[in-house]
């Protein structure tokens, strides 16, 4: 069922359909053209590059933290940008910037690369870790508050996290290794999941241009299986294992689907975005209003911003603060925003792990 | 008004629940959404009756398990009717035609449509002035046996049975048509059947041909509905379709035209397509279909391949895992901006009754920008971003590349051939009222402008490149 026929047809010739010379090494998962690894760089890399000149992502002289966690795709983005820098002369400052969140046996690990591509790059790294700015490891977290909902947690935490790092860093911008995959699963997660203000957000390749540090996405047009590809032959050095409390994720359904839709037809994925940023949504839909948390100052549209909620929670030993549709508490008008969106997550995840009582 | 648990978010079946524990000592489990519930009394609507599936030994779930026959299916009817009678889908002056596959909605929605023609029949015959006519109905069926794997004599089986149910459905009596995508050629032709065979073989994508024949299948029924005077066509598409349809369309790259599609009311057809069943999913059409004897056809295709193939399975298994999945999956659709044409066209007929203009006005969508002029995919007729504008009047333009370019991306990529031999060829299997639909209708101004301006024109070729 293979629908880059008359591609593959053409490329029976047995030389790389790019440059006609040397021999194909690989079909590329985007096009499925048979190309060599030369080629295959090449157009990697070029790609990215478009899209970074093409977006405006970046200016001269800005100071750049790279999100790095280790994995493949950070890995990736920390080699393509050093090498793209220098040899387009973008003129940035590059930074690792990684996030301890605490997880025995996954993030303790995948540190190390990180420190490892300290050296092999040559980028100052600054690690910020949950427990020195909220006094709680993941795993402290898991234990009080279970398997549900714990993604919650760490999302909301490392979203502050690689902010307050940025600050300290002094950087004029974040960028992430969010791939097409990611991009595409958002996409079709909003939808499923009924949250129309972040499907209008969720393609933007630059986000959080009016907030503490913007970020930006060069990946947004990458396929993870050629990140994945890159990195196997560059034999760059990532760490790649998921994290050990995310099997239940929501997110694993958009994933498989994507997975069996690539097979079908490769552009399905660029489809997807291309969908997402076409969405006839109206400007006029009620976006939440800006302003700061009381408690630490961060950016924030209600009261107090959601990781203060979530910390509150959990140091006076209330887990459920702050998530689900919460009735009792004195917060309850600005809860049911958040509420709503972990609603769908509730009744998902109540099923899966076969327990009513919530 | 009770609502319909199976989409309703807020908890009042549960509270319901909870009342009905102090009269019945029953066991209950007491979930959240009730998919789970074995109420063994009675109906939570009527309180009197008992539930659909409490002679089948227990173990019903879902609506099932909490509503009798009768206020079940009086509760899709008024989904049916609110749906009909806030966006003004039937006047009395109207010739209704319903699209009929055999299929459990198309089914229901051919009842439903009867049993309000009956009740506006009574109504007439029991007015003293008789001032409202009762609106008409036919029903059409698509013949596609020429391009699918089903026997002839299974379709002419099937077509047999569809003849007598409609038949059965009178007074008042209902035309029958019977229609072929191979209609859409030309009148005399005797080879349509070949042409369109060789024109779903011209496709080379599995999704593509999928596709080219749901598209084929509206252009033959607009044809029918307008040849035979027809005002409004009416689909038995239903709310778990829809949901396919929505991940489809963003899958395919149709973010842009999705809004159109999925509206109670779409008028950009010639004859308007209304979606009276919009608010009632396959599951509750079923258990409607089961527990009044309504039998659909067997004809009804087994599980489409592809792409669309991939997508039904997997939004049956979030419904699985969450019985509100489609509906949600509509409703975040429902939240795009639709277009001006999703709407039905004001009504100026004098018949027509003031109270249904007044309401067709109240409902209608205020037009949220001024009537833009939207360009037309000719194949799957969705509004196109305006990216591929077609190159007006310069002559070297080879027709083909502009019919390809005046398509939406989706139609390019699945179903037009991809170099441009193979595009001479596929252009003139085309029905060619497709092909016809793609020229540019500026052609004849624009020539008239050139004249005008022709001795200060300094190139040869037009401004646009």
């Amino acid at each position: 069922m293979e629908e880059g026929n008359t591609i593959a047809k053409r490329a029976g010739s047995r030389l790389c359909c790019l440059c006609n010379e040397r021999k194909p090494a690989l079909k590329r998962p985007k096009t499925l053209e048979q190309i060599c690894r030369d080629c295959f760089y090449n157009v990697f890399e070029e790609e990215i590059h478009q899209v970074i000149v093409g977006n405006h992502l970046f200016k001269a002289g800005e100071r750049v933290a790279i999100g790095a966690s280790g994995g493949k795709d950070s890995t990736v983005l920390a080699y393509v940008m050093s090498e793209l820098n220098r040899r387009h002369n973008y003129g940035l400052d590059l930074f690792l910037l990684s996030v301890d969140e605490g997880i025995t046996g996954y993030r303790d690990d995948s540190l190390e690369t990180v420190k490892r591509n300290e050296v092999q790059y040559g980028l100052p790294l600054k690690i910020v870790s949950y427990k020195d700015l909220y006094g709680w490891t993941m795993d402290e977290i898991v234990k009080v508050i279970g398997l549900k909902n714990n993604c919650t947690f760490c999302g909301v935490f490392r979203r502050q996290a690689l902010d307050r790092g940025a600050a300290y860093l002094k950087v004029d911008k974040l960028v992430t290794g969010h791939n097409a995959d990611d991009i595409a699963e958002t996409v079709l997660l909003n939808i499923l999941r009924g949250d129309v203000a972040r499907l209008s957000r969720c393609t933007s390749i630059t986000t959080g241009e009016d907030g503490p540090i913007p970020r930006c996405k060069p990946f947004k047009y990458t396929y993870e299986k050629e990140i994945v590809m890159y990195a196997y032959f560059k034999k760059l050095d990532y760490f790649s294992t998921e994290c050990i409390y995310s099997p239940n994720a929501y997110r694993g359904f958009a994933r498989e689907f994507i997975k069996d839709l690539e097979r079908m037809r490769p552009r399905a994925i660029v489809d997807i975005i291309k969908s997402g940023e076409n969405f006839r949504i109206s400007t006029s839909t009620k976006m939440p209003e800006q302003g700061t948390c009381e408690r630490c100052g961060y950016i924030s549209s209600q009261k107090w911003c959601k990781a203060c909620v979530l910390l509150e929670g959990l140091n006076r030993g209330l887990p459920k603060l702050g998530i689900g549709r919460s009735r009792f508490l004195e917060n309850s008008n600005d809860n049911r925003k958040e509420a709503k969106r972990n609603d769908g997550d509730r009744s998902i995840e109540s099923k899966q792990c076969g327990s009513l009582d919530f | 008004m009770a609502c319909n648990s199976g989409n309703c978010q807020s908890n009042c079946h549960q509270n319901e629940q909870v009342a009905e524990n102090d009269s019945i000592p029953t066991p209950t489990t007491g979930s959240n959404d009730g998919g789970h519930q074995q109420q063994q009394g009675v109906c939570l609507k009527c309180k009197v009756s008992p539930p659909i599936s409490s002679g089948s030994g227990g173990g019903g779930t879902g609506d099932e398990a909490r509503f009798c026959a009768d206020c079940f299916r009086a509760n899709l009817f008024g989904k049916f009717r609110l749906a009909v009678t806030s966006h003004a889908m039937i006047t009395p002056s109207d010739n209704v035609l319903v699209a009929f596959s055999g299929g459990v909605a198309s089914r229901v929605a051919l009842q439903f449509v009867h049993e309000m023609q009956q009740r506006a029949q009574k109504n007439y015959e029991a007015s003293k002035d008789r001032s409202l006519p009762v609106f008409g109905v036919g029903v059409a069926f698509v013949d596609e046996s020429s391009v699918c794997s089903i026997s002839k004599d299974g379709v002419e089986e099937a077509i047999q049975e569809m003849k007598s149910t409609v038949s059965k459905l009178a007074p008042p009596v209902k035309q029958f048509h019977v229609v072929s995508s191979a209609s859409l050629y030309s009148s005399g032709s005797s080879d349509e059947k070949d042409r369109l065979k060789k024109l779903i073989g011209a496709v080379d994508d599995v999704t593509g041909k999928d596709d080219l024949l749901m598209h084929l299948r509206m252009w033959a029924l607009q044809k029918v509905a307008s040849e035979n005077g027809y005002t409004k066509l009416v689909l038995g598409l239903c709310t778990s379709r829809i949901a396919c349809h929505v991940i489809a369309a963003t899958v395919k790259g149709q973010g842009y035209s999705l809004s159109a599609d999925i509206q109670y009311v779409d008028a950009r057809w010639e004859v308007p397509v209304v979606l009276p069943l919009r608010d009632c999913t396959t599951q509750e059409l079923s258990i409607l279909c089961r527990i009044d004897g309504l039998k659909p056809s067997q004809l009804v295709n087994d599980l489409p391949s592809g792409i669309n193939g991939l997508i039904s399975s997997f939004v049956r298994l979030l419904q699985e895992e969450n019985p509100s999945r489609e509906s949600t999956i509509v409703r975040t659709a429902g939240k795009l901006t639709p277009f001006h044409f999703n709407r039905v066209p004001e009504i100026n007929d004098s018949n027509v009754p003031l109270a249904t203009i007044r309401r067709q006005k109240r409902y209608n969508l205020k037009p949220q920008e001024s009537i833009s002029s939207e360009s037309f995919c000719p194949i799957c007729n969705s509004p196109v971003i305006d990216s591929n504008s077609p190159s007006w009047g310069s002559p070297k333009t080879c027709q083909f590349t502009e019919f390809a370019s005046s398509c939406c991306s989706s139609c390019q990529f699945q179903i037009l051939p991809q170099d441009q031999l193979s595009m001479k060829e596929f252009c003139s299997l085309l029905p060619e009222r497709l092909v016809a639909r793609s020229k540019p209708k500026y052609n004849g101004n624009l020539d008239m402008l050139r004249e005008q301006i022709q001795d200060c024109l300094l190139s040869d070729s037009d401004g646009e490149t």
